[in-house]
């Protein structure tokens, strides 16, 4: 690791609420080699911020939630690193301390809102049970309470869905309820597991103002799980690029979209598709697919996709260009090296 | 769902054994089949129940089973009030001659005759049907319990515990289940319908224990239960608010299942003189042992009651295996 890990960075007015260091994540499978789904990633979220962690499927964008949630199979698994949360290391929590967080400071809201939720209990017992772990409410005090969540999150008629299953709610209004539970006790941070890729496109939109309105109204840290860089792009204060379990470029917002300089994140931009282009125009997604990676080890795992790739890139690891705000993982990114 | 569930969903049962499956790898297969049908659902987020009733209720199979069963079910219980005849009286004892006509035919009143003491045939069977029911009913739900019971400790404890547990039952799955129930019938010093039900529940309950456990295991690596754990919801909740509820329609089809198999075990072990010996309580697998000794002079002594035995038997087979199709995703289209 060679990130800089001393320099505080210029606008560091407030201490991290989470921060992620060298995080590992290896998975045992029998008679396979291990297989390293997060490899040494790092990344900083303070309060009130959203970070965005964005790549294609498989790169371990899951895998960093459920690691820092502490929710990957007790078996099978090993997790290294350290996740820093208000000053205690999440990774070494134990199991009942950690649940005692869970919900409480750290929610988490899922891609599948009609899977996720369970199918024999009501809504608003859905929404109730969170209330009454944590803030030791009767589910008679927590009913009242569900009621103005549910409509804070925008459900029409919420006496009336109290009383739905799962199935009665359109995908919309399903997200909206996890939404609603996870927010039940006003956690410090959300993580978003790509809460918009199963919904319709025009309730995608929906979903991702309302996220936008809550964290700006109750100062909730979010991080942003997608592998779409529009999504990013509407709300995002910082982004995190992984490829292969690693960070490859980390930016702001508007830095990365205006002077993307790994390869990887030029491939994501040019893929999202502009109100402005040409009617047909093709898009450009990044060639090839994930199954072509070089391992980390000993090379950059994206070199026999990338369109810079020079001799070092396949005899070398590439090392972390940068700090906690801004950085990319390359040797010969866009633009030339400064 | 197409959408890769991040590893976390059980592997199958592989399939494809060269050799011969043995009968407990068949019956284990089956269960598993079925245990983990409950997760495999085109419509998630709706419960098994009823994405499997709109399946069904269009389904003639289904239907003729349920007629079946409900008509049974039925009888049973308003038998008592409905029997022509009292079922100890012997209105036809006169017409038993022991050497020449042991047997008495129908006759106006008699719809079927009398039995060799001179009561009502007719009567015994429908009052018989009572008896069978009970014997079904409570050797079920008693298996239900223990394998509820077995089922949960394993699949919500894990570990060595689940491991010892599934070893035991993998025993008791790999053993015959009629000639387990023989076994544990015979130990009885008395039989009484009491002997039955016992030794009946204790062949469903590795059924039931071993399939809890699967479903259970499939529900662990649920979205909605890692949505649930991710909200820090205490285990004791996830198991029986999320997991349980969740896991128990497979064990209700199972439990259809095995009505019918109860009921056939049933009669197996009291026609081998290992149930009830009271025949003021007629019984139709106690009435089969009866008619034996006239099997030539009077074959329908046994044609009837067994004939009812094979009609509520089929019942609830087909009402329990269309149950089992409709749940079953290989089965389904
Ligand atoms: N329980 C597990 N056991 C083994 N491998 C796993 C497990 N969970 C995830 N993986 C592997 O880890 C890698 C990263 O998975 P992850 O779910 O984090 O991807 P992702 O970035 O979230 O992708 P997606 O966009 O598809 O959700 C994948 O290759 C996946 O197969
Ligand atoms: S290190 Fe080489 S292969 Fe990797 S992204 Fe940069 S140029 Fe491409
Ligand atoms: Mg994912």
């Amino acid at each position: 690791m060679t990130q800089a890990q001393a320099t505080r960075h210029p606008r560091g007015a407030s201490e991290p609420l989470l921060s992620v260091r060298d995080l590992r994540v290896t998975f045992q499978r029998q008679g396979d080699a291990a297989f390293k789904a997060v490899d040494g990633v790092s990344f900083d979220v303070r309060p009130g911020q959203t970070v965005g962690l964005v790549g294609e499927s498989g790169c371990g964008k899951s895998v960093t939630s459920l690691a820092i949630m502490g929710l990957l199979p007790e078996r099978g698994n090993t997790v290294e690193g350290k996740a820093v949360f208000d000053g205690e290391d999440l990774l070494t929590l134990s199991p009942s301390a950690m649940r005692d967080r869970r919900g409480a400071e750290i929610a988490m809201i899922f891609q599948d809102p009609l899977s996720s939720l369970n199918p024999v209990i009501t809504i608003g017992r859905q929404v109730t049970e969170v209330m009454e772990r944590h803030q030791g409410l009767s589910r008679k005090q927590a009913t009242p309470k569900a009621r103005d969540l549910l409509e804070r999150v925008g459900i029409p008629d919420p006496k009336a869905r109290l009383v739905n299953y799962p199935h009665q709610l359109s995908g919309g209004m399903r997200q909206r309820a996890l939404i609603a539970m996870a927010l039940a006790c006003n956690p410090r941070l959300l993580i978003a597991d790509e809460p918009t890729t199963a919904l319709d496109v025009t309730i995608q939109a929906q979903i991702l103002a309302l996220l936008k309105e809550l964290v700006v109204d109750t100062g909730t840290a979010l991080v942003m799980i997608t592998h779409d860089l529009g999504v990013v792009a509407g709300l995002c204060d910082e982004v995190n690029v992984l490829y292969g379990g690693k960070v490859v470029e980390r930016g702001g917002r508007h830095g990365l979209f205006k002077r993307p300089r790994h390869p990887y994140t030029v491939g994501l931009l040019n893929s999202i598709p502009r109100l402005d282009a040409p009617l047909g125009e093709k898009l450009d997604p990044v060639p090839g697919s994930v199954a072509d990676n070089l391992p980390w080890a000993s090379a950059c795992a994206f070199a026999p996709r990338c369109s810079q790739v020079v001799d070092a890139c396949t005899s070398h690891t590439p090392e972390w260009e940068g700090d906690h705000v801004v950085g990319h993982r390359c040797f010969n990114p866009m633009g030339g090296t400064p | 769902m197409s959408e890769d569930r991040d590893g976390r969903t059980p592997t199958p049962p592989d399939g494809g054994r060269a050799r011969r499956p043995s009968y407990g790898q068949v019956r284990r297969d089956r269960i598993d089949a079925l245990a983990t049908a409950g997760t495999v659902d085109d419509e998630p987020g709706v419960s098994l129940i009823r994405s499997a009733w709109k399946r069904l209720r269009r389904n003639p199979i289904f239907l003729l089973g349920a007629a079946i069963t409900l008509a049974f079910i039925v009888l049973a219980i308003i038998s008592p009030w409905i029997a022509p005849w009292d079922v100890t009286a012997r209105p036809l004892l006169d017409q038993v001659r022991p050497q020449t006509n042991p047997v008495p035919g129908p006759e106006p009143g008699h719809l079927l005759g009398g039995d060799d003491r001179g009561r009502d045939l007719f009567s015994r069977l429908l009052v018989g049907s009572r008896q069978t029911l009970i014997v079904g009913v409570f050797a079920t739900l008693f298996g239900l319990a223990g394998g509820i019971t077995l089922g949960t400790v394993a699949g919500a404890i894990g570990g060595w515990v689940d491991s010892l547990v599934m070893r035991i039952v993998d025993v008791m799955l790999s053993v015959p289940s009629l000639l387990l129930a023989f076994t544990i019938a015979s130990l009885a010093r008395s039989p009484s319908q009491w002997t039955l039900i016992v030794a009946i529940a204790v062949i469903q309950v590795p059924i039931f224990a071993r399939l809890l456990r699967g479903s259970m295991l499939a529900q662990r690596g649920s979205d909605h239960v890692l949505a649930a754990r991710s909200l820090g919801v205490r285990p004791r909740a996830i198991v029986f608010r999320h997991m349980l509820p969740n896991s128990l329609g497979p064990v209700i089809v199972q439990a259809t299942l095995s009505l019918a198999v109860a009921i056939i075990d049933a009669a197996a072990l009291s026609f081998l003189g290992l149930g009830n010996p009271d025949q003021r309580q007629p019984e139709w697998g106690q009435m089969l042992g009866l008619a034996q000794k006239y099997i030539s002079e009077a074959p329908h002594l046994a044609f009837y009651p067994a004939g009812c035995i094979i009609v509520v038997a089929l019942g609830f087979t087909l009402m329990g295996e269309s149950l089992r199709e409709a749940l079953d995703p290989k089965t389904r289209r």
